[in-house]
């Protein structure tokens, strides 16, 4: 068709585009519930604001590390070499790998990538990009009570 | 055209009247190899195949057992390997048959870059080839995970984190893969779906097509032969070439057998999402050079988190290769592209050094 002139309405182009938007307005409307079902439907962030820990205060010896839950998440449990306790989120700051007490450096470790931590949290060396979230350690008797910081 | 077939009895008749077979038969017969000292190199796309096929068949046999939740994966598995008669041995060979696969997939994906047999007009055979590899990445992945151990935990933690760094839609993509905001048993279901259902579909297209294009085009001829000169020598596909595919395949189904029988697939502990990575966590020996960047990559380069730069580069690698024959514009015009050669050598020993240094250097160190 030339440009000068105007495209003329016909039956047929109205058709077309009846048949085209439809086609159009199908396909919408598989993809759409499709894509929607596919995204799981966001859990309930775990509200706990503090756990008790599953071991009594003395069972945990000097320069040794202990996994606990907090709420969904791994968080490890430190006592120093100086016996003062020290909790963290266990979620390394890097790859979302779960770290462990190393009693021969006295560090916090990430065996997937070997990144290190200090025992204030600090990411030391290693790829780890940020410190591990410290926790609020209460010893009440010989409960241990962890809780998220104010 | 019933005049010139010749007299095959009457099942063949019946067939010919119903499917056409003398259309199969004249396909089969005007199939011709290129011979020349490059040659060797064909064989690893039909070997791939094989494997693939040995997937497929020892895959169906593992669904039959397996149940794919935290619950009862590892649970499964276990049963499998201990009690089902040959039940090790299936899964043994569904384990290292994966591994070759992706081996002879490396082969063949290197020889043809190294021959530039994705030259004009064989872009669309590259780029199908190109993504069938991704696919089979993605069947590694997704697979790796289902026996639900230790190492496939963590690996499957770090891998799908991976995706969380991708600027933008990471997040919303590692939500996707992971069923949630961690990995867990819907991880598992939807790594068992993805592994068993989404990505068999998606390889029968992009393999359809892949097939389809290599029959139309014919083998490509590289250009260093075609430069010389000289009468090409061919030879028929059935059954000179099919013979020697087949020799291949009875070769790759012996050291398949050697495997599975001398190092039958461990299994491990029981994943526990509340106990510390374990120590030598490693990913299948295809992500290992990845894997080894990524610990060697500094938390920081130029203001920017090194994990990030890291999948930024690989994802930029990854493009780099799937439009790698519209990048290479000499090697379209039969010149000598060495560029291209250079950096396709460049990728191996890339690989091959980051690989070894995964397995040798120390975990703790």
């Amino acid at each position: 068709m030339e440009s000068t002139m105007e495209p003329v309405p016909t039956r047929r182009s109205f058709v077309n585009w009846l048949l085209g938007t439809s086609a159009g307005a199908f396909v919408l409307s598989v993809l759409y519930p499709i894509s929607r079902y596919l995204v799981p439907p966001p859990a309930g962030e775990s509200s706990a604001a503090s756990v008790v820990v599953p071991v009594k205060a003395d069972e945990i010896k000097p320069n040794t590390g202990q996994i606990f839950k907090f709420g969904s998440k791994p968080a490890i449990l430190v006592r120093t070499a100086a016996g003062e306790l020290r909790a963290f989120t266990a979620v390394c700051t890097h790859l979302n790998c779960t770290v462990q007490y190393r009693p021969d450096l006295g560090e916090i470790w990430c065996a997937c990538h070997n990144g290190h931590f200090d025992l204030n949290g600090h990411n030391v060396s290693g790829p780890p990009p940020r410190p591990l979230d410290p926790y609020v350690v209460n010893v009440r008797g010989t409960q241990i009570v962890v809780s998220k910081g104010v | 055209m019933p005049s010139t077939a010749p007299t095959r009895g009457r099942l063949w008749s019946w067939l010919e009247e119903r499917v056409g077979l003398s259309d199969f038969e004249a396909l089969a017969r005007h199939k011709q190899v290129p011979i020349h000292r490059h040659r060797f190199w064909y064989y690893f796309g039909g070997m791939t195949l094989f494997l693939f096929g040995v997937q497929v068949t020892t895959g169906i046999l593992l669904l039959l057992y397996y149940r794919p939740s935290a619950e009862e994966a590892y649970e499964s598995v276990q049963f499998l390997m201990a009690e089902v008669q040959f039940g090790w041995l299936i899964r043994s060979i569904h384990a290292w048959s994966a591994n070759l696969m992706i081996l002879a997939l490396f082969i063949h994906l290197f020889s043809v870059l190294l021959l530039k047999a994705y030259r004009r007009p064989r872009e669309i055979t590259w780029m199908s080839g190109v993504a069938l590899f991704g696919v089979s990445l993605g069947f590694g992945f997704t697979g790796y995970l289902l026996p639900w151990n230790e190492l496939a935990y963590f690996a499957t933690k770090v891998g799908t984190e991976i995706t969380g760094a991708v600027p933008v839609v990471g997040h919303f993509m590692l939500r996707l893969l992971r069923g949630g905001d961690d990995v867990t048993g819907a991880t598992l279901t939807r790594f068992y779906g993805i592994h068993v259902a989404i990505l068999p579909a998606v390889v029968m297209l992009i393999l359809g097509a892949h097939l389809f294009m290599v029959q139309k085009h014919g083998m490509s001829v590289p250009p260093g032969v075609d430069r010389e000169g000289g009468p090409r020598r061919t030879m028929p596909f059935v059954p000179d070439f099919l013979l020697r595919d087949m020799v291949g395949w009875l070769s790759a189904l012996a050291v398949l057998a050697l495997l599975a029988a001398i190092l039958p697939a461990e299994l491990g502990k029981k994943a526990d999402p509340f106990a510390p990575a374990p120590i030598g966590i490693k990913p299948e020996w295809y992500f290992m050079f990845m894997f080894q960047t990524l610990k060697y990559l500094p938390s920081r380069i130029l203001g920017i988190e090194g994990e990030i730069v890291g999948i930024l580069g690989f994802g930029l690698g990854g493009l780099f290769l799937l439009v790698l024959p519209f990048l290479d514009r000499r090697a379209e015009r039969g010149s000598r592209a060495s560029l291209f050669t250079w950096i396709g050598i460049g990728i191996i020993v890339y690989v091959i050094v980051l690989t070894y240094l995964g397995y040798t250097a120390s975990p703790t160190k």
